[in-house]
């Protein structure tokens, strides 16, 4: 019983810092740019898709996949908010229109990815997929392992480009006083588009460390909605560190009620600390006061 | 009239560790013309914002007429009277300009309907800040004049027995000024108490019984216009040590 | 007076839909009818919430799931019980889940509350993929009468009950329009802060408005299982509806009432035209990129292109 529960946290561990790499793009740019993002999620299946093809024609590992299309999806990025810039920040309308235009973003790319893959279940092949690695009683698998892995580095590459760099400080500032931004001789709309192409980037490699861990398939990306926003509102709106943490708590306790209760519930595990969040405590657990 | 309306006792308001207003003790009795005045930052417009309902102070409290308004909903004070306009005005843009005033007709001012209709009593206010041949006009394409105008006209609607009126004049040519002073004036004429935040030294000078000064958060002078400005407290707010 | 003629209008229309029923013999009508009627009243109520206050609800299909399983609940509880019962009962429940939601998240940002409702969709899936009692992920069967009185085939009597919930849709959306709340929605949504310090009771409201959509959407919900025969989560609880209730208001114009029922009358043909000649997916594409288009282009919707129209010619001729 001891050793069930001790694996279903370090279950829950390695799940939960994947969830973060999924949720960095979002804290970035919903927790510092203000951005309802709802779309996030579908641009990580798009990453896991393109790992898919990658793998299966041309053999590349998955991780080396999101790699190379960072440059790509930060294009990507910049381009996506320089129309939404266009069409709803310059002229004020963000609340309503802004949110609905998301979504309906969201919904095409998954019929997109419908139409072109249909609902099969893809995966992909790597050297690593299979094994694990026993310590003690502990089993780890590779497949949770690598991603974890490769999520903290990730994590851990934003936080320090974002505190040390100065266009990554400029990204902390321009939430809070554009004109001070602008007086410092860096556009704020210039910015965002940086920190916007960022976080669509980081949906790349988390879309490569997806297809490591679970198949997929289009709408696989719905269930990660709540995930996501679970984990940045509980990790305070943009803090890359409270991010990190909060995905771990949303791990293990997803991991705990799969293992103790039954799996089909784990989708709801994410939503519902959500909405207990948002009614108890909306600044999250490591918010910034105010 | 000289029965107080307002009593602010002791309020304090914090920003998690930064206490923007700090015991602030306050006192306007009706038909009062109270300037409240201070260097950026000190602490205005949150009180404003705590006596109007907008902020929730964490302690001390706010008595208008007799009655503990602390912890009341915004909209529940404005149903009592307290009504404030916004430094940048907050037009209702889908609406027409007489539109704009029958929201707060319906609403604040519910308990206090006059017989008639309410698009006439619209009317009136309108006329009293010049817009009434505008009246149908859509709301979102006017001047800074303008919008303050019927910033003001929309508060009037609301039949206030208190007027925040926070910086209205800001931006304003000079004969620009006068006629939103003008407008107040005739306000207070009518039985309300009018709290004016202002910069703009001789409009305040100008308009008020009173001025009560901020500081970083304190209360720092609380007095007739001619002892404010030979208060050297005062003086060395605005112009530092 | 404007007044009496809308609801001469909305007599008619009932009487014509009750002759309808007598006079056409193509099942396949009503059948396609009923679909666009059923999208008519998602549109409305979310309309309410979205286009009247200002709040985005993504969550529109976990809403009509709600009551589409108070349906079947009910089914297995009594029985059997008549549809009506159905009709009566889950506005009520759905009612209360938007009351809920509201009061734990209309307190917040608007953007919190959206989350919020896409979040007790998945939930409420997941519910009901657990809940044995209703079928479960597997599915329920319904079996619906052989004989009912005054019409020739059951799927008439479902096309005539869609149609007076529809009807009262309208009316409520146009009461809510014109009546001192409507003006206090707009308030809302116009701006909160100053609606609130203009005596606007902004909570209040808000959570009349939730209430009122969620009950409208169950209400939409309640007939399904009949129309459907076969109700799972997956396709009830499915993304297209929560999509198609935010396209109908945005496509057809969120000021009043009138925009939802243009919209759901455009997007429900252009639907049943694709779906069955080309496929269902490609009808997917199309109303996301529709929805997406008219966001970016036509935010307000068909009649509000209308009325710039007909103001811009107005101005023109004085």
């Amino acid at each position: 019983m001891f050793e069930l529960f001790v694996n279903a946290v370090v279950a829950g561990v390695l799940l939960g810092g994947f969830y973060a790499a999924v949720a960095l793009g979002l804290s970035i740019v919903f927790g510092r740019l203000d951005i309802v993002n709802i779309a996030h999620p579908a641009f990580v299946i798009i990453g896991s898709y393109v790992a898919f093809i990658m793998n299966e024609r041309y053999m590349f590992d998955p991780i080396l996949s999101g790699l190379i299309f960072l440059p790509v999806f930060f294009l990507l990025g910049v381009g996506m908010y320089r129309f939404y810039y266009v069409c709803f920040e310059r002229t004020g309308q963000e609340s309503l229109s802004g949110l609905a235009y998301f979504f309906g973003i969201m919904f095409i790319i998954e019929v997109l990815l419908i139409l072109y893959y249909g609902v099969d279940y893809r995966n992909v092949q790597a050297p690593y997929i299979g094994e694990t690695l026993f310590l003690g009683f502990l089993g780890l698998p590779y497949r949770m392992l690598v991603p974890f892995i490769t999520a903290t580095i990730l994590t851990g590459l934003v936080y320090l480009y974002l505190s040390k760099t100065f266009l990554g400080r400029a990204i902390l500032a321009v939430s809070q006083d554009r004109l001070a931004l602008q007086l410092m001789g860096a556009d704020p709309v210039k910015v965002k588009q940086w920190a916007f192409g960022i976080g669509i980037a980081t949906a790349a490699v988390a879309g490569a460390l997806l297809i490591i861990i679970q198949p997929i398939e289009p709408s696989v990306g719905r269930l990660y909605i709540g995930r996501v926003f679970a984990i940045v509102i509980l990790g305070g709106m943009g803090s890359i560190s409270g991010t990190f943490f909060a995905a771990l708590i949303i791990g293990i306790a997803e991991s705990l009620v799969a293992t103790f209760i039954g799996p089909s519930w784990a989708p709801a595990v994410a939503f519902g600390l959500l909405l207990v969040t948002l009614a108890v405590r909306p600044q999250g657990l490591f918010g910034r006061a105010g | 009239m000289s029965e107080e309306i307002l009593s602010v006792k002791d309020l304090t308001k914090r920003f998690g560790g930064f206490t923007a207003l700090d015991a602030v003790n306050v006192s306007l009795s009706g038909r009062e013309r109270l300037g409240l005045i201070g260097p950026n930052g000190s602490g205005k417009t949150t009180l404003i914002n705590c006596i109007s309902g907008a902020l929730v102070n964490e302690q001390g409290s706010v008595i208008f007429r007799g009655q503990e308004v602390t912890g009341l909903k915004a909209s529940k004070r404005a149903r009592l009277g307290i009504i404030r306009s916004f430094q940048i005005p907050r037009p209702f843009r889908s609406m027409s300009i007489i539109e704009n005033l029958l929201i707060p007709m319906e609403y604040a001012a519910s308990e206090r309907k006059e017989h008639g209709q309410l698009r006439d009593q619209a009317m009136e206010f309108l006329e009293l800040v010049g817009l009434n041949d505008r009246a149908d006009e859509n709301s979102s394409n006017l001047t800074q004049i303008d919008l303050r105008r019927l910033e003001l006209a929309r508060a009037l609607s609301a039949k206030p027995s208190l007027l925040l009126s926070d910086e209205s004049m800001a931006g304003l040519s000079s004969s620009e000024v006068d006629e939103i002073l003008d407008i107040l004036l005739a306000l207070n004429e009518r039985g309300v108490a009018v709290i004016m935040i202002e910069h703009i030294m001789r409009a305040v000078m100008k308009f008020s019984e009173r001025i009560v000064v901020l500081d970083a958060g304190k209360k720092i002078a609380d007095g007739s216009p001619d002892e404010i400005v030979n208060n050297p407290d005062v003086e060395r707010a605005y112009l530092g040590e | 007076m404007k007044l009496n003629r809308f609801w001469v209008g909305i007599v008619v229309v009932f009487l014509a839909g009750l002759a309808f029923t007598k006079i056409a013999d193509n099942e396949f009508y009503f059948y396609a009818i009923y679909a666009v009627l059923q999208l008519m009243v998602m549109g409305i109520a979310w309309n309410i919430l979205g286009g009247f206050t200002g709040y985005v609800n993504f969550g529109a299909g976990g809403f009509f799931a709600a009551g589409a399983y108070t349906t079947v609940f009910l089914h297995k509880a009594l029985d059997g019980p008549p549809l009506l019962v159905a009709v009566v009962v889950a506005p009520i429940v759905c009612g209360l889940i938007g009351l809920g939601i509201g009061y734990l998240t209309l307190r917040l940002r608007g953007v919190y509350f959206a989350i919020a409702t896409l979040a007790v969709a998945i939930i409420l899936e997941t519910l009901v993929i657990n809940w044995e009692y209703v079928g479960g992920a597997g599915g329920y069967y319904f079996l619906i009468p052989e004989e009912i009185p005054f019409f020739d085939s059951y799927v008439e009597w479902l096309f005539t009950v869609i149609l007076v919930i529809t009807l009262f849709a309208i009316v409520v959306s146009r009461y809510l329009n014109s009546s001192r709340i409507g003006q206090g929605l707009a308030a809302i949504r116009d701006d909160e802060l100053a609606a609130e310090c203009m005596g606007v009771p902004t909570l209040k409201l808000k959570l009349i408005s939730t209430t009122v959509m969620g009950a409208l959407m169950g209400m939409a919900g309640a007939p399904f299982p009949y129309f459907i025969t076969f109700v799972e989560p997956v396709s009830t609880f499915s993304l297209l509806i929560a999509v198609n209730a935010i396209a109908v208001p945005m496509i057809g114009g969120t000021m009043t009432w009138v925009g939802p029922v243009v919209g759901a009358i455009v997007l429900g043909s252009i639907q049943e035209i694709v779906t069955v000649s080309i496929s269902s997916e490609l009808n997917m594409l199309i109303v996301g990129v529709v929805l997406v288009g008219f966001i970016t282009l036509a935010p307000q919707g068909i009649t509000g292109v209308y009325r710039d129209f007909r103001d811009k010619r107005r101005r023109r001729n004085e």
